[in-house]
């Protein structure tokens, strides 16, 4: 996919020069080993120890000092989790800073808290908010395609957030997280069940994903595939050649609707529960461009981009969460972007849609949480499609390096997030927006 | 080793279901499909079909599919598609060929093995292009070729060589006409549609229909699952929503002479490239798979006429093959819901519905007491036919097929009541095909 500009600045010329060299991340196959390298535990939390039980049971080397560990670390896991006094962050800086300078290449630093919206006391509250700050800056000093981010619990009892955190932790530190970076995820006290067949993390599940005839919707349905569930790939009748394909591809069925249409939840849902026996995964990834400086912009754009990115996915979820549709262990993740966070030039509708998409989880998570089901959105940074590929040379460039990775993400990278949402594992984040921006400067 | 009794000779025959169907938007000739073959097209639709009902690495029964217009290296095109189709490579195929009549006889074909237990699933499709139409050299010139390539010696074969003369290097390019009286099909038609009287306004009229009624169920999304686009094209191209029977009044006529001519390229269907494919199985393997039936394939009929003798009009055997199948039905003509009478020419709808009117022709021509008497025209070609979508010969039988079975299903849903749809074929060689599906 590179350009001529990407082929000349990632030559060896250029490398001599000291041009600021992209690292390829170390992205997931399944069989992987979950790091490249000895684990370093540390922080005194309420989590370390069972985390570092769980490490070793999925294979790899765990120390809780850096002493006892040789080489170069694959990652640092910093339970800060019961860190009440910012005094307390005094060991953070001691334990944490000799293992920085030990990462291996595409290491990772997970640093656990307590979310300070569940707590009352000032310092408390001023300790825990402090990793946000910490974590996000670390990841911008991190290099060789090393990530940094954070896991909040939000519950009172560290026992029922342990399966959680250890699902979030377990996705930060495999090569499903590659592009994460700088990233808060928060995680109740959902029981997280672990997958009986690591490798198929999704059978048995039935997902459909709309918009699933090209590009990153395309890459979501081959990794939902390939992590056991059987999709249902679903776009307008326009895309149907490439939708057949893509079925084709994943084995699943191609179903050709306009999401837009009053009747398209109703029709995903009966196709889901005739042919396969339920629906338990969706992944509301249609979305259309239609840019324009706003005062330029016609009634027709504004108008059909908020329809396809937003009004749809709030009519469909109706049927989807109503009688009959996704029952305990359902997932739903929305596909947001940056652009509806940090918003963009010449996108004002379809910013507004996107952060109307956030609007949605935040608005749905309460009222599905008492059944099971959760709702997320995914937030892709510079992704590397064919429509970035359309992207003027120099919004390009800067897209692509502005972050902490100093490259674009695949489509690849944005599936693996909402494939790692839709895992039973998963059951304890509910209500988040995770961005898959290699850190992005943008609304960061 | 003692052997095995054999199991008992008679097996009770199986309801076949027709699941559903797939087909390529329908391309006017030399267009958006001049350069894809039969077997790309029949690949797409087959691979369409996967898609839809979940078959990907799946093996089915029995593919069975042909095309009218064939190249020779196309001698096995059904099995070819399927090799370079997501279907499993273990699924057997054959090809068969009985012009316009090709996909439906195909889908009578499959669904026969499929109500004797022979298999329990089973794909029928066609294909059509007249764009990438075979080109044989001239018959002198071949028996020349045939010679030299029989010659041992090179001196011999360019002995043989020697006799190639200026005029047999004229290619030699498939023509839409009858071997035995050398008339095109429309010409034909036009003799029948003047002997009929049927007018240049009926005619038009029903041509305006047929594409009002296909734009119309794009519109409502019917063909969201019977078609699948390929290389660009989403919808037929053929199709004219805005047709009118003032427009349509303009052109002049291209079949038959004289005043009295009345066929244009209005209202004749025009060469057309494409492809379709329909999904029959057992109650059992639709079960199995999970998928609904939207209606039965209950019975099919093929009949011709002796239109070389002059007799009968060459597109007429569908008159004589209908009442043969309701006789065998217990049903009368009027005991349909839903009636597809393929377009091949406006006049050929009018035709057989006029001689079906008409005492004696039932009387004389068909051998009945009475006529079969008129049907309910808001029933016929409901979601628009050849004229709008166009006619790439192999492929019609499983377009039809496939829109009307899903649109009984429909029928069927809605009113709660059981429905019966009636499909008419005409074909080249005095050929027809019927066949009666219900759900």
């Amino acid at each position: 996919m590179a350009d001529l500009f990407t082929t000349i600045i990632t030559s060896p010329l250029a490398r001599k020069a000291g041009v600021p060299q992209p690292t390829k991340l170390r992205r997931y196959t399944p069989g992987d080993p979950l790091v490249e390298g000895p684990v370093l535990v540390a922080g005194g939390g309420h989590f370390d120890t069972s985390l570092a039980n769980r490490l070793e049971q999925a294979g790899a080397q765990v120390g809780t000092a850096l002493e006892e560990l040789d080489g170069r670390l694959g990652a640092l896991v910093l339970d800060l989790s019961a860190a009440a006094d910012p005094s307390d962050l005094v060991a953070l800086h001691a334990i944490g800073a000799p293992a920085v300078k030990r990462l291996a290449k595409n290491a990772r630093v997970v640093v656990l808290g307590t979310d300070p919206a569940t707590l009352t006391d000032v310092s408390h509250i001023a300790a825990q908010r402090a990793l946000e700050g910490f974590t996000r800056s670390l990841g911008k000093e991190l290099r060789f395609g090393a990530t940094a981010n954070l896991v909040l619990a939000t519950a009172a009892d560290p026992a029922l957030a342990e399966s959680g955190v250890w699902s979030a932790v377990e996705f930060f530190l495999s090569g499903r997280s590659a592009y994460v970076d700088g990233q808060v995820v928060r995680v109740g006290d959902a029981a997280s069940p672990s997958a009986a067949d690591p490798l198929r993390p999704l059978a048995g599940k039935v997902a459909v994903v709309t918009g699933a005839a090209r590009g990153i919707g395309a890459e979501i349905a081959a990794v939902l595939a390939r992590d056991g569930a059987t999709v249902i790939a679903v776009d307008v009748p326009q895309a149907g050649e490439s939708l057949a394909k893509v079925a084709n591809d994943v084995r699943g069925t191609a179903l050709q609707l306009d999401v837009t249409t009053e009747d398209a939840g109703r029709r995903i849902l009966e196709h889901a529960t005739s042919r396969h026996g339920s629906l338990d995964i969706v992944v509301h990834n249609a979305g259309i461009l239609r840019d324009k400086l706003f005062v330029n912009m016609s009634d027709d754009k504004w108008a059909a981009v908020l329809n396809v990115n937003l009004r749809s996915i709030i009519r469909m979820n109706e049927t989807f969460l109503g009688g009959g549709g996704l029952g305990e262990g359902g997932r739903i993740v929305c596909l947001s972007s940056i652009a509806g966070i940090a918003g963009n030039r010449g996108q004002t509708n379809y910013a507004a849609s996107k952060a109307g998409v956030i609007g949605i989880v935040e608005a749905l998570e309460g009222q599905v949480r008492d059944r099971g089901i959760t709702v997320n959105a995914v937030a892709p940074g510079f992704i590397e499609t064919e429509m970035t590929k359309s992207v003027p040379f120099a919004t390009r460039e800067v897209g692509r390096r502005s972050n902490s990775l100093q490259q674009g993400g695949l489509p690849k990278d944005v599936a693996e997030t909402i494939a790692w949402l839709a895992q039973p594992g998963a059951a304890a984040v509910n209500g988040q927006v995770l961005r898959v921006c290699g850190q992005s400067l943008l609304g960061a | 080793m003692a052997r095995k009794t054999p199991a008992p000779p008679t097996r009770q025959a199986r309801r076949v279901a027709v699941l559903g169907g797939n087909r390529i938007p329908f391309a006017r000739a030399h267009g958006a499909y001049a350069r894809a073959s039969n077997q790309d097209m029949l690949t797409a639709a087959i691979d369409g079909l996967a898609a839809r009902y979940g078959l990907s690495g799946q093996q089915v029964g029995e593919v069975v599919a042909g095309a009218v217009l064939k190249h020779s290296r196309d001698f096995n095109l059904a099995r070819e598609s399927v090799l370079g189709s997501r279907l499993a490579p273990t699924t057997p195929a054959y090809d068969i060929q009985q012009a316009c009549g090709t996909g439906l006889e195909a889908a009578i074909l499959v669904a026969n093995k499929i109500a004797l237990g022979q298999i329990d699933s089973g794909i029928a499709g066609g294909a059509d292009t007249t764009s990438d139409a075979p080109i044989a050299v001239s018959e002198d010139l071949r028996k020349i070729l045939l010679a030299a390539n029989r010659a041992k010696k090179p001196v011999d074969k360019l002995k043989a060589l020697a006799a190639v003369r200026p005029q047999h290097l004229a290619p030699s390019i498939p023509q839409n006409g009858e071997p035995r009286t050398g008339m095109s099909m429309g010409d034909h038609m036009a003799v029948t549609a003047e002997q009929w009287g049927i007018t240049r306004e009926a005619q038009d009229e029903l041509a305006v229909a047929s594409h009002r009624n296909l734009a119309a169920a794009y519109d409502r999304g019917f063909l969201d699952d019977l078609v699948t686009p390929f290389l660009g094209l989403a919808r037929d191209n053929n199709l004219r929503p805005d047709s009118s029977v003032e427009a349509l009044a303009k052109l002049k006529p291209v079949f038959g002479t004289g005043p009295n001519a009345t066929m244009t390229a209005g209202n004749s269907t025009p060469l057309t490239d494409g492809a379709s494919t329909v999904l029959l199985a057992s109650e059992e393997w639709a079960k199995a798979q999970h998928l609904t039936p939207l209606a039965w394939f209950v019975d099919g009929e093929t009949a011709a006429v002796d239109y070389v003798h002059g007799e009968e009009g060459l597109l007429m055997a569908p008159a004589y093959a209908v009442p043969r199948l309701l006789a065998r039905n217990g049903l009368t003509l009027q005991d349909f819901d839903y009636y597809e009478i393929h377009e091949a020419f406006a006049s050929t709808v009018l035709t057989h519905l006029k001689a079906w009117e008409d005492e004696e022709f039932c009387t004389k021509r068909l051998g009945l007491d009475a006529p079969l008497g008129a049907i309910d025209r808001t029933k016929l070609n409901v979601n628009g036919s050849s004229l709008a979508a166009g006619h790439p010969f192999a492929a019609t039988g499983g377009r039809i097929l496939a829109s009307l079975a899903k649109q009984l299903r429909q029928k069927a849903d809605e009113t709660g009541q059981p429905v019966r749809g009636l499909i008419s074929i005409c074909a080249a060689g005095g050929l027809g095909v019927v066949a009666i599906l219900e759900a």
